[in-house]
């Protein structure tokens, strides 16, 4: 457990990180006794001095450490969570600079849930989600770690807004309530090459929706509702692939539509 | 060109389909015949097929495997191999395989087509494959090596039939024009845990440029892929061992799902 102190100094590195495009050491290799709710602690901090300084807005949540694989990686059993702002929106027709915006990208392909009524936890469930859902996308989200050569435990990410970097979303959208989400197929291609595939089920071994019913009844023990609007990432359904500039990426997802991104 | 004699060709195809019928482990061939080529393994495996026609057993499908590039890249070749399926290797949907009857098996998720015209390489493609497909269809196919502590080397497997032992398939049919077997979803559950999943993209890019690869390749012996084939077009998820008493659910985008209990 953290003093309030201790809190805001982790913030503040991790604010100057993201700024300056640097990388720090693992805060859990410097203050082994930190929880997971210090690092949401934290997450929060740094979201103030995202707003407070910069101006920018909250436009969702996003939900990660939802596979198998990354869980048994970070030791443990349930997701995470991140902000998202406006200022994390990387558009369809252009090129994501990594060179002058990011550290250590990695993409993943995900399914974005966009929001037309609030959901309020606990006792969320997953008809509740498909009732509150507008409709789903395709998503790119370009992570990124300040801490040093991803060298993460689960209080590292938290802290660090859940690894989050920039997100893209497709233009194409489905309705969810005409999708299976947990058979929806996904291909990944890098530079033209099937690198990976996927299906729903990938997230929590279960369903996309599943990972916003988590979203929503863990947001809701702190009277936080995911609100109508909010676009929600669920996680990605592939494994995490290193980007560099130069590369071009897309994602397909059956049913639903397909997106890409350039980087430079 | 081969290397091996008839006799030895049709030696080494009963010692394999014995394997395979009496559910006994063997070392690969290629430790005793260093040089065999392709042309040899692929004899060996025509000869398992005459030998069981002779029996009475009728050919029901054909199949194809190792089509995961990366698979591919590991085995250290840049074509997939090919094979046949029994009539008795088919389970139905819903039923159980015996294990007593395997070696050490394997399942994988994997999307099947039929033909409704012929398809005759060599320059069979993607499109020609889709003008000829009558049906998609779901099929998990149970695969079990007869080389020991699945130690092998590629034209060990095409001898040994591709590992093919037992398939499954379901019901929903769809029409080529109804599903985009590219970006189709897989879910494979053991015991209702989801342990594999994956999109027909995994298989060559698209599962119809497997069935493309296998018309090609027929066509370098003068075969081709006659009207009304069943063809399984290869593994989209990994292959996943599995035991007596697991059972084995696969649940897929737009066609339905499949399930079989090992006992």
């Amino acid at each position: 457990m953290l003093q309030p102190e201790q809190i805001q100094t982790f913030a503040d590195e991790l604010y100057h990180a993201l700024r300056h495009q640097q990388m720090l050491a693992p805060l859990t290799e410097r203050a082994p006794d930190i929880t997971i709710e210090d690092a949401y602690a934290i997450s929060s901090a740094l979201l103030q001095k995202r707003i407070e300084i910069d101006g920018e807005k909250v436009i969702g949540k996003k939900i990660g450490v939802t596979s198998k694989a990354v869980q048994n990686m970070l030791g443990v059993h349930q997701p995470d969570f991140g902000y998202l702002t406006d200022a994390m929106v990387v558009d369809e027709s252009e090129p994501l600079s990594l060179t002058t915006r990011m550290i250590q990208p990695r993409a993943e392909g995900e399914i974005a849930f966009v929001l037309k009524h609030d959901l309020i936890g606990p006792g969320v469930t997953a008809t509740d989600v498909l009732r509150a859902t507008d409709f789903v996308v395709p998503c790119f989200e370009i992570v990124d770690s300040r801490v040093k050569d991803w060298k993460i435990k689960i209080q590292d990410t938290v802290a660090d807004n859940a690894s989050c970097g920039y997100f893209l979303l497709g233009s194409q959208a489905a309705d969810p309530r005409k999708l299976d989400l947990s058979t929806v197929g996904m291909v990944v291609e890098l530079n033209g090459q099937v690198i990976s595939t996927g299906a729903g089920a990938a997230a929590l071994g279960s369903s996309p929706v599943s990972c916003v019913v988590w979203l929503a009844n863990t947001l809701g023990k702190f009277g936080v509702p995911l609100k109508a609007g909010e676009v929600i990432l669920s996680g990605s359904l592939v494994p995490l692939q290193p980007v560099k500039a130069g590369d071009y990426m897309s994602v397909s997802i059956g049913g639903i539509g397909r997106t890409a991104v350039r980087f430079t | 060109m081969s290397t091996l004699s008839r006799a030895t060709i049709a030696q080494l195809a009963e010692h394999l389909e014995n394997a395979e019928l009496q559910a006994f482990d063997v070392t690969k061939i290629t430790d005793d015949y260093p040089d065999m080529d392709w042309e040899d393994a692929y004899d060996i495996q025509w000869e398992i097929r005459s030998r069981k026609q002779a029996r009475g057993t009728k050919v029901v499908g054909l199949k194809m495997g190792l089509t995961s590039y990366e698979k591919m890249k590991q085995m250290g070749v840049d074509v997939p191999v090919y094979a046949f399926l029994a009539d008795y290797f088919n389970v139905p949907d819903g039923g159980t395989v015996k294990t007593a009857e395997l070696i050490h098996p394997k399942v994988e998720a994997e999307i099947a087509i039929i033909t409704s015209k012929p398809l005759r390489g060599p320059g069979c493609t993607v499109a020609h494959v889709l003008a000829a497909t009558e049906a998609v269809l779901p099929a998990v196919e149970v695969i079990d090596s007869r080389y020991r502590d699945f130690k092998f080397d590629l034209k060990s497997v095409v001898a040994d039939n591709a590992s093919s032992a037992r398939f499954v398939t379901g019901g929903n049919l769809k029409r080529v024009d109804q599903v985009d077997m590219k970006t189709l979803g897989v879910v494979m559950e053991i015991n209702g845990q989801v342990v594999a999943t994956g999109a027909g993209a995994a298989v060559l890019g698209h599962p119809a440029a497997s069935v493309a690869m296998l018309a090609n390749m027929l066509a370098e012996r003068g075969e081709e892929i006659p009207a009304g084939t069943f063809i399984m077009t290869g593994g989209i998820t990994a292959a996943v061992s599995v035991k007596a008493g697991d059972s084995v659910c696969v649940r897929y985008q737009d066609l339905g799902s499949i399930s079989m209990t090992f006992v």
